[in-house]
């Protein structure tokens, strides 16, 4: 198998500017798999598939009969980033998240951004993610978002845009560290070769983050993990966060808050929990506040988080910066707070509560990707050039009856990359989500989940919607020619 | 230690047990009627093998007769069954999946890998082709499993709720397959002596994996002797005795008090149980009766699982909360 007949077509490929001219950066893995027998690649693909299934490296899918776990499926061809693109990613990162956390420090506090006129009350309000109980609130150091997840796009000419932020406990981390673990077993000569940037130390990084919100004089604090449970579709997220960090992983039942201290029921009794790192929406954190019906949370923690006597990340109310409606103003976000202009563009949103732009959608929905202002996992958009006549009737009359509650976009021709489809190569569309964690200061994880939408010409993504993942590679420094072959494993 | 926690990796260790003790069972079986050729013509030679689960009713309920094919696939494959190998290692990597966190990756991947190979389709054909293999390996993965355990788990309170759920599984195991094997075997007088006798006391041992370690003990096949070896003997792993000591040890560990100090529920249900198994001998036991004997044990058993489980963990685990219902004693 080999890439002598793969083809870039009009896309931008992350791989090959034309047919037999990879990029740069890609040349010693193209020129390694070229050198390759005919068996070669398949049997390294073999057995990173059994290494996943041996691990138990699953997700769950909501609404599927057949079977609670499946394994995230995984190209074992890698996305490669070179240096001068990440540095740009990381600054645009960096500056997009930290506006972020004073955007959701003032709209729960003084709203200046308000007063100053940049954004309307109702339109803050009406959002859905908005938390009333979370007024007046100034959780420890001022963190909002600790873990945040940016969703990166490239279009045809390889522009980088933001296509969405996620700052209600994005999962998928795991995947990142879990692929790295396989590929490092799949193509250890190919490390060897080449400066990939380690991501090893992301459990260490998030540890120290959540330690961050606790007094230094806490000397042994207890640091816990809130799961759903096994039968939530990230569970072995969770519980590969909690093992790599040696915390404790707890679900809602083993909490319970005495004189709004939180304790966790231990075989010797109870123990006080100083930090939770929660993976349980806002909505299921607190039956006493929240959602009634709630089995998953802690009754009465919320008021412990506002006593201070508990830390909790992300901090409740921290999504409404990431409800897709607002992310059509963030570069003005971004400017009003940093007074810089934003690094990386977001993709051109159109908000269907503006009635201009709901027009504009609606005339060219054939053209847009309609999304629900905060759903996630690909669950209920719509992508106009895919879609049926009647699949676009129906949107625009949901768009017409809660016009809120949806965005359109125009459809972005999403970079491709190589993947190993039977005997040959194909493009297939991907997008980058690094993760972001914001401690001491802010932290990018050099790479990040890269999806890929394994169906052809596919342009959703999600692991839901029968897309998979793929190792990222971010080169240390930028490669420039030299003789080093690379030897054989 | 969270509760839920150490319920889980009690669970996880019972049920990993119990898999395995049925595997043996009728490995021993199989191997048994091998070298009985006129029992095999038997239609209920495979019949104790479901006597000794005591679930006899669902047994005739859900199977017509009791053929090698349905008393295996009861055993090995009937998802319905609480206690088949199936639902035994679904409800064990069910426990296990939920504290990965804290046993060992190794030991997660291989109870993994045992519960995929036992669902995979084609496991049913394995078993009825290559049933010595079949059985065989799922045995060997459990010990694999235990080792791994031993040799990498820091041995503190989580390695010590494992010992616990092993151990008491395991003493309940022997002690329900000597006393059903026993009464089966022994009143038919007119075999006492014969090889027939023999291969069957025999059977029971290898059912226990005690056969060799048996014969450097005792040498020749009694069944006095077999009764007091898995019941009272010190060394033997599999023995009674040796389990209720070692879990006694095990929750001395866990609560911290010192051995031999009896000032709570648990420490003197465990004293009575090693009360009773320290101070009888066998001569005592055969006057009773066998069964007899047994029976207090077993329900002794029970009652130490129970108030374990109101000391410990007052809260419900994983698999207890799933469709399948409460975990079996």
């Amino acid at each position: 198998m080999n890439f002598d007949t793969y083809d870039p077509e009009n896309f931008f490929d992350e791989f090959f500017t034309e047919t037999g001219k990879p990029r740069p950066e890609v040349e010693k893995l193209v020129a390694r798999i070229n050198s390759f027998g005919k068996s070669d690649l398949a049997t390294r693909r073999k057995s990173a598939n059994a290494a996943f299934k041996q691990m138990g490296i699953t997700f769950g899918v909501y609404g599927d009969n057949q079977g609670l776990e499946k394994i995230f499926p995984f190209d074992i061809i890698p996305r490669i980033v070179n240096a001068r693109d990440w540095d740009f990613i990381e600054r645009g990162v960096k500056q997009r998240v930290h506006a972020l956390n004073l955007f959701i420090q003032d709209i729960y506090n003084d709203q200046k951004i308000i007063k100053d006129g940049v954004l309307s009350r109702e339109f803050i309000l009406s959002s859905v993610a908005y938390r009333k109980e979370c007024e007046g609130l100034n959780p420890p150091k001022n963190i909002w978002c600790h873990v945040s997840g940016i969703d990166l796009v490239r279009d045809r000419d390889g522009q980088f845009y933001v296509l969405e932020d996620n700052l209600r406990c994005p999962s998928g981390v795991s995947y990142v560290l879990g692929n790295r673990r396989v590929m490092k077993q799949t193509w250890p000569a190919v490390f060897e070769a080449l400066p990939i940037r380690p991501i090893d130390d992301y459990a260490g990084r998030l540890a120290e983050t959540l330690r961050h919100l606790i007094p230094e004089s806490i000397l042994k604090p207890n640091i816990g993990i809130l799961t759903p449970g096994i039968y939530n579709s990230a569970y072995f997220e969770h519980s590969f966060l909690a093992q790599q960090m040696g915390e404790e992983l707890v679900e809602g039942q083993d909490l319970v808050v005495m004189d709004d201290v939180v304790y966790m029921r231990t075989t010797k009794g109870f123990e006080r929990i100083h930090v939770i790192y929660r993976r349980i929406d806002d909505e299921f954190l607190d039956p006493t506040v929240f959602n009634p019906d709630s089995l998953l949370g802690v009754p009465g923690i919320m008021k412990s988080y506002r006593k201070g006597k508990v830390a909790m990340a992300n901090a409740p109310g921290a999504g409404i910066a990431d409800d897709k409606a607002i992310y059509s103003f963030v570069p003005e976000i971004i400017k009003y707070y940093t007074g810089e202009d934003a690094i990386l563009p977001n993709v051109p949103t159109y908000v269907c509560e503006d009635a201009k732009q709901r027009q504009h959608v609606i005339d060219n929905i054939e053209n847009f990707v309609v999304k629900t202002a905060h759903g996630s996992g690909g669950y209920g958009m719509l992508i106009g050039p895919f879609s049926t006549k009647k699949e676009q009737k129906d949107m625009i009359n949901n768009i017409l009856r809660e016009p809120r509650n949806y965005i359109g976009q125009p459809v972005i021709q999403l970079s491709r990359v190589p993947v190993i489809v039977k005997d040959h190569f194909e493009g297939r569309h991907v997008d980058l989500r690094p993760y972001v964690l914001y401690g001491k200061d802010i932290y990018v994880l050099p790479g990040g989940l890269t999806r890929v939408a394994l169906k052809k010409n596919s342009l959703v993504v999600n692991s839901s919607q029968g897309g998979g993942s793929k190792d990222t590679w971010v080169l240390e420094q930028d490669m420039i020619k030299t003789n080093n072959r690379l030897t054989d494993v | 230690m969270l509760s839920r926690v150490a319920n889980s990796l009690y669970w996880m260790n019972r049920y990993l047990e119990r898999a395995e003790n049925t595997a043996r069972l009728i490995e021993s079986q199989l191997h048994m009627l091998l070298d009985l050729p006129t029992m095999r013509q038997d239609p209920n030679a495979w019949k104790p093998l479901v006597d000794i689960t005591g679930d006899y009713q669902y047994f005739s309920e859900n199977y017509k007769g009791y053929s090698r094919e349905n008393v295996m696939f009861f055993h090995t494959f009937d998802r319905n069954y609480p206690h088949s190998i199936i639902s035994c290692l679904t409800a064990a990597r069910e426990n296990a999946r939920s504290v990965r966190e804290i046993i060992p990756s190794e030991m997660w991947e291989n109870i993994n890998n045992l519960y995929l190979t036992i669902v995979e389709p084609g496991s049913i054909q394995d078993a009825a082709k290559t049933p010595y293999k079949f059985y065989l390996n799922i045995k060997m993965a459990c010990h694999l499993i235990t080792g791994i355990a031993y040799s990498t788990m820091s041995h503190g309170e989580a390695w010590n709720f494992s010992e616990l759920g092993r151990l008491l599984e395991r003493a309940d195991k022997t002690s329900r397959i000597l006393d059903v094997k026993y009464f089966i075997i022994l009143p038919r007088i007119d075999y006492v002596g014969s090889s027939l006798d023999s291969v069957q006391w025999t059977a029971l041992l290898k059912s226990t994996s005690s056969l060799e370690m048996y014969r450097k003990r005792f040498n020749l096949i009694s069944s006095k002797n077999i009764v007091d070896f898995l019941v009272f003997d010190r060394e033997f792993p599999r023995s009674i005795r040796y389990c209720i000591y070692h879990a006694e040890r095990a929750f001395f560990n866990i609560s911290g008090t010192p051995f031999g100090v009896y000032d709570n529920d648990l420490a003197r249900q465990f004293g009575k149980l090693t009360g009773k198994l320290n101070y009888s001998h066998i001569d005592e036991v055969m006057a009773v009766g066998v069964h007899q004997f047994l029976d207090e044990i077993q329900s002794d058993l029970n009652q130490v699982s129970s108030v374990i489980h109101d000391n410990f963990f007052a809260i419900k685990s994983v698999a207890e909360i799933n469709q399948s219902g409460v975990q079996i004693q």
